[in-house]
């Protein structure tokens, strides 16, 4: 039996600083996802929030806020948190309810609004916190994307070039995107000419933090043939797997790795996509094109290998001969990732997936990717948080 | 005037012997896995139900497995020396552990200055000064420095 589900409407709200209710940007996405399906709210019967923890309550019932909002209409309600991949895991819901047969029709959905400025822990001495503890010792976020950056250097010879082509493509593909905030087609000399924030990472290296809204109306593959979308992007793959210990990487916010003294040291980033593949029965060479994290640029080369598009070490190399544009034969962010949006954390996984559908559909305009049919995402968070969703055509 | 009183910066995560300093971790007694900071109450290894620990010197030196910079100065809890002077940080593979530990490189030696591979020592050194104290910490030395 096929555990497809499909995507029948999609929806956001530009990315920006625009100092809103996160609940408007949220609404906005919804209602566009709505029409985009060519249902009525009414027809919805399960809104699956992905919730923000800096909003207050009505954050940490994104579900139950958003359906309010809407206007109540007696759906049922579910909120999921899980940092960088709650909108997957919001998606994994609504795909569980979809196929056990308790509901038809569902809308993901997920927004926040950021605070300005560095992102800094709790007030408080916490010597027994290791988030308190990294801080206090001078270990910051830039620190960990910084560490990833300098050992694709050391081990592969990447150089800080190919990082700011990472950034100068990302740039490109986001200026004709209406969502994204940042449209400005900037060069290798301007992110050159950056601040060095942690070395060799600089200030447009490394993604900002934005408000942003994106949703998603997912139904039954029975109930898109009923309302005639029987064409409609499938959601063939979610896969929200955790790490499995012994981890050999240092992750934010430790101070150390687990010890592979007695069992084997395992990559989080890299079995991601492994469970999705299998679930998709869709290989890496099927892929037409993915959004990955962007927290940093470098960090993009490393989702491209984790998700198994080239050898280990050789993504530079695909950045330098074009193959990850628009019109490479391996287009990677297509909406300008991370880069133009900046992260708005409960709502990133879904946007990466309204990416995807609209690329799928053939509805992108100036980004169009063509023979596009099969796309896959990439994220991951704190606490063994991640994500990664197969869509196909 | 006399030295101010040397104190760790955080109680019980390294020794403070000034000449051979090390991190101090724990093992569990039952599947031999370690742990920086110490485990004290069950084991992490999903194979394992050990629930009791040793207290380990983890090894004092180990190989750089990649390095950075902080070009601009932390948020709180970081305590800040005015002006900010810019530190080097290095994540260090421990061989026998088979685990790699952050901290701070010690003045003096720059991003430039290292290589994966390169061994490192480690040693104590001030994180920041208060009225009464010293704060110590660990870091990280090229041991041919």
């Amino acid at each position: 039996m096929s555990n497809d589900i499909a995507i029948i409407g999609v929806g956001m709200h530009p990315w920006g600083k625009w100092g809103k209710n996160f609940v408007e940007y949220g609404v906005k996405a919804a209602r566009d996802a709505i029409k985009d399906a060519g249902i009525d709210w009414k027809d919805v019967q399960f809104v699956s929030g992905a919730a923000t923890m800096r909003c207050g309550y009505p954050g940490y019932v994104a579900g139950a806020t958003f359906a309010q909002a809407l206007g109540w209409q007696g759906a049922e309600v579910n909120t999921s948190y899980a940092a960088c991949a709650s909108g997957s895991q919001a998606l994994a819901a609504a795909r569980a309810k979809i196929l056990s047969g308790e509901c038809e029709v569902a809308l993901v959905i997920g927004a926040d609004t950021t605070p300005k400025g560095f992102l800094a822990p709790q007030k408080g001495r916490r010597p027994d916190d290791p988030d308190w503890v990294r801080f206090h010792l001078g270990i910051t976020n830039p620190t960990y994307f910084a560490l990833y950056a300098r050992r694709r250097m050391e081990m592969y010879g990447d150089t800080q070039n190919d990082f700011a082509m990472v950034k100068v493509k990302n740039a490109e593909h986001g200026f004709s995107n209406p969502y994204a905030r940042y449209k400005k087609k900037f060069t290798a000399e301007d992110v050159a000419a950056s601040a060095m924030v942690a070395d060799p990472l600089r200030l447009m290296d490394i993604c900002a933090t934005s408000d942003g809204g994106a949703a998603l109306i997912v139904c039954s593959m029975e109930y898109a043939k009923k309302i005639g979308r029987a064409d409609a992007v499938k959601v063939a793959a979610i896969s929200t797997v955790t790490p499995t210990y012994a981890s050999s990487v240092i992750e934010m916010p430790d101070i150390a790795t687990d010890s592979g003294a007695v069992v084997d040291a395992q990559s989080f980033r890299a079995a991601l996509p492994v469970k999705a593949y299998e679930e998709a029965g869709i290989g890496p060479e099927d892929i037409s094109l993915a959004e990955v994290y962007d927290l940093s640029t470098a960090l993009e080369l490393d989702w491209i290998e984790d998700l198994q598009l080239c050898e280990r070490g050789h993504a530079a190399q695909l950045v330098r001969e074009g193959a990850t544009k628009i019109g490479g034969r391996l287009p990677i962010n297509t909406s300008g990732g991370l880069a133009c949006f900046g992260e708005a954390v409960p709502a990133q996984a879904i946007s990466q997936i309204c990416e995807l559908t609209w690329q799928l559909r053939g509805q992108a305009g100036d980004r169009q990717v063509e023979n596009a049919n099969v796309g896959i995402t990439a994220n991951q968070g704190l606490f063994g948080h991640g994500s990664s969703v197969i869509v196909k055509k | 005037m006399t030295a101010k009183k040397k104190e760790p910066a955080i109680e019980g995560w390294f020794t403070m012997d000034s000449d051979k300093p090390h991190l101090l971790g724990s093992k569990c007694c039952d599947c031999g896995t370690f742990y920086f900071p110490k485990q004290k109450n069950f084991c992490k290894n999903p194979s394992c139900n050990g629930e009791e620990f040793e207290e380990v010197k983890l090894s004092r030196t180990g190989k750089v497995w990649s390095f950075t910079n902080s070009c601009y100065k932390p948020p709180e809890p970081f305590v800040a020396a005015e002006p900010f002077v810019p530190y080097t940080i290095a994540a260090v593979e421990l061989e026998h552990e088979k685990m790699t530990v952050l901290g701070q490189v010690v003045e003096g030696v720059n991003v430039s200055d290292l290589k994966a591979g390169m061994e490192m020592e480690l040693v104590l050194d001030t994180l920041y000064e208060d009225d009464e104290s010293e704060k110590i910490t660990w870091k990280w030395k090229p041991v041919s420095a």
